[in-house]
């Protein structure tokens, strides 16, 4: 069933009246319009929405201390998440009053914050300006060759994580394009929530979606536009989705601090442009961007070269970043929360092997933790309480010790030897 | 040598419904590259969260590998998801009842 504007402006004002004093809001709702509804309300009361990219207890803990009054909106009755609660409102009786007006929000207004993993620990907010966001999606809408129709966007993605709410929640803001509540998961989801809007329509997703969408046998409708993002697809999944859908796909590529910054479409170059006023830089062997919608100079988590001013190649993740299904983390704040637990004297998570890895973009992580009083399906419970399930370790070795070297430091591969050779002997070394 | 048979004993579930909680767990623990045995793997223990541990991305994982052996699409209702990934079992009764293959 179609919502209009006018209903959206209603929504978003009574939800607004919900919010009460406090400046931020934690953003919980599931449903894509509950979370745009809830994005709307906060902006127009001058609340900054906060954007984790999870909700376990440690993060939540951390985000009090980062924001006293925030409060969780939320649209599920058992949304788990310890903080003072707003749940969204049923809907409203249709209303006789006059629609209320189309708000104007100052460019310059912080809409949210969003969160990367920190070495110390501590998540490090990335603050974002409305005028920012929505340059940076009409740039966006610019390179899908959206400009000039409205679509309809049905996205896989959550509308939290950095990816989704910028292709799906503020492209559809920003660019007048209409936007698919439902967040379809199986393969047979997709299809049909895929074939129940109107065209043109695009797909938002990822390649573990698509590859799951292709490979299921699930009856494809015809899509407009394809968008995939998190990771690389593969040339060849690339040339089977524009295949089987008969239509374009292009790929996104950027992060949670910078937001996107260029694309690329996979079947006829390597090469990804980035977003006009985007730069790069090499500096000490790191890639910086600036410039554009960029808040502030950013180093990236991927190894990158440069092809010409506005190009480059993609060449994979630096050696300290975990990026899980589009979850990012770093080794060394996954090595801080695992040492934090009682009990575990010392634990490095590490690459395994990404030839292990089931399907792309999903390398797990693994890790030798030492900790003589516990086995490891509690040190696996500790860690569900402090990180997101996917970087779970697997496997989790307990060993005798950790194969650090005279200096302390600890070797990605001595890590991997010592595991190979436990799993192979199957006890502590 | 004959053999006693309780009156109390629930009914034996058939052989090929225990066949297929088996099967069922070497297709998981194969398409996920599990550290353990199928045979390790715990018949009535929830799947998600937990129980095993697997997460969202595993179970699209298992959706598409049931959708290829048994022609199972499954689908997002979601309190009957909460069912199927309940358990190994229920998730090998849910085969039963909808396979194609």
């Amino acid at each position: 069933m179609p919502i209009l504007a006018t209903q959206f402006l209603a929504d978003l004002t009574r939800v607004a009246r919900l919010l009460g004093g406090g400046g931020h809001v934690l953003n919980a709702c599931a449903d894509r319009y509950h979370f745009t509804v809830g994005l709307a309300a906060s902006l127009v009361s001058g609340k900054v929405s906060l954007l984790p990219s999870t909700h376990t207890p440690e993060v939540i803990r951390q985000l009090i201390a980062f924001a006293p009054d925030v409060v969780c909106l939320s649209d599920e009755a058992d949304c788990g998440i310890d903080l003072p609660r707003v749940p969204f409102p049923g809907a409203a009786a249709a209303g006789s009053a006059s629609p209320a007006p189309v708000p104007a929000i100052d460019t310059a207004q912080l809409a949210a914050c969003v969160f990367t993993s920190g070495s110390t620990g501590t998540p490090v907010p990335h603050r974002k300006s409305w005028g920012r966001l929505i340059a940076c999606v009409r740039e966006e809408a610019n390179r899908l060759g959206l400009s000039g129709s409205t679509c309809a966007i049905v996205a896989t993605v959550p509308p939290q994580h950095m990816y989704g709410f910028e292709s799906s929640v503020l492209l559809a803001l920003g660019c007048g394009h209409a936007l698919c509540a439902e967040r379809p998961f199986y393969p047979a989801d997709i299809a049909a929530v895929l074939c129940a809007v109107p065209r043109p329509r695009i797909l938002v997703s990822t390649p573990i979606h698509l590859r799951a969408l292709l490979e299921s046998g699930t009856a494809l409708p015809p899509a407009d536009l394809i968008v995939s993002s998190t990771a690389p697809l593969t040339p060849q999944l690339a040339a089977e989705v524009e295949q089987r859908f008969n239509t374009r796909l292009l790929e996104i590529y950027g992060s949670t601090e910078t937001g996107q910054i260029s694309a690329r479409r996979p079947t006829h170059t390597p090469e990804w442009r980035l977003w006009p006023g985007v730069t790069l830089s090499v500096r000490d062997g790191e890639t910086w961007a600036q410039g554009g919608h960029i808040e502030q100079p950013t180093r990236l988590c991927d190894v990158l070269e440069m092809t010409g001013e506005e190009t480059f190649l993609l060449h994979g993740r630096v050696a300290d970043l975990v990026n899980i299904a589009g979850k990012r983390s770093s080794l060394a704040y996954l090595n801080q929360q695992l040492n934090c637990i009682p009990g575990v004297l010392d634990g490095a998570f590490f690459h395994f092997d990404d030839s292990r890895a089931s399907h792309p973009g999903v390398a797990r992580v693994a890790a030798c933790v030492v900790a003589p009083q516990l086995d490891a399906a509690r040190v696996v419970q500790e860690l569900r309480r402090r990180i997101d399930p996917v970087f779970l370790p697997r496997p989790l070795l307990l060993v005798a010790r950790l194969p650090r070297t005279s200096t302390g430091k600890l070797p990605q591969e001595a890590l991997r030897s010592l595991a190979a050779a436990h799993l192979k002997s199957g006890g502590l070394p | 040598m004959s053999e006693k048979v309780s009156p109390l004993r629930q009914p034996a579930a058939p052989a090929s419904a225990a066949a297929l909680v088996r099967e069922v767990a070497g297709l998981v623990v194969a398409a996920l590259n599990l550290d353990l045995a199928p045979a390790d793997i715990d018949a009535d223990a929830p799947l998600y969260g937990e129980g095993l541990g697997l997460d969202s991305i595993d179970i699209l994982e298992i959706a598409l590998v049931v959708s290829k052996q048994y022609g199972v699409q499954l689908r997002a209702d979601s309190e009957e998801n909460e069912r199927i990934f309940g358990s190994l079992r229920r998730l090998a009764d849910y085969i039963t009842a909808h396979r194609t293959k």
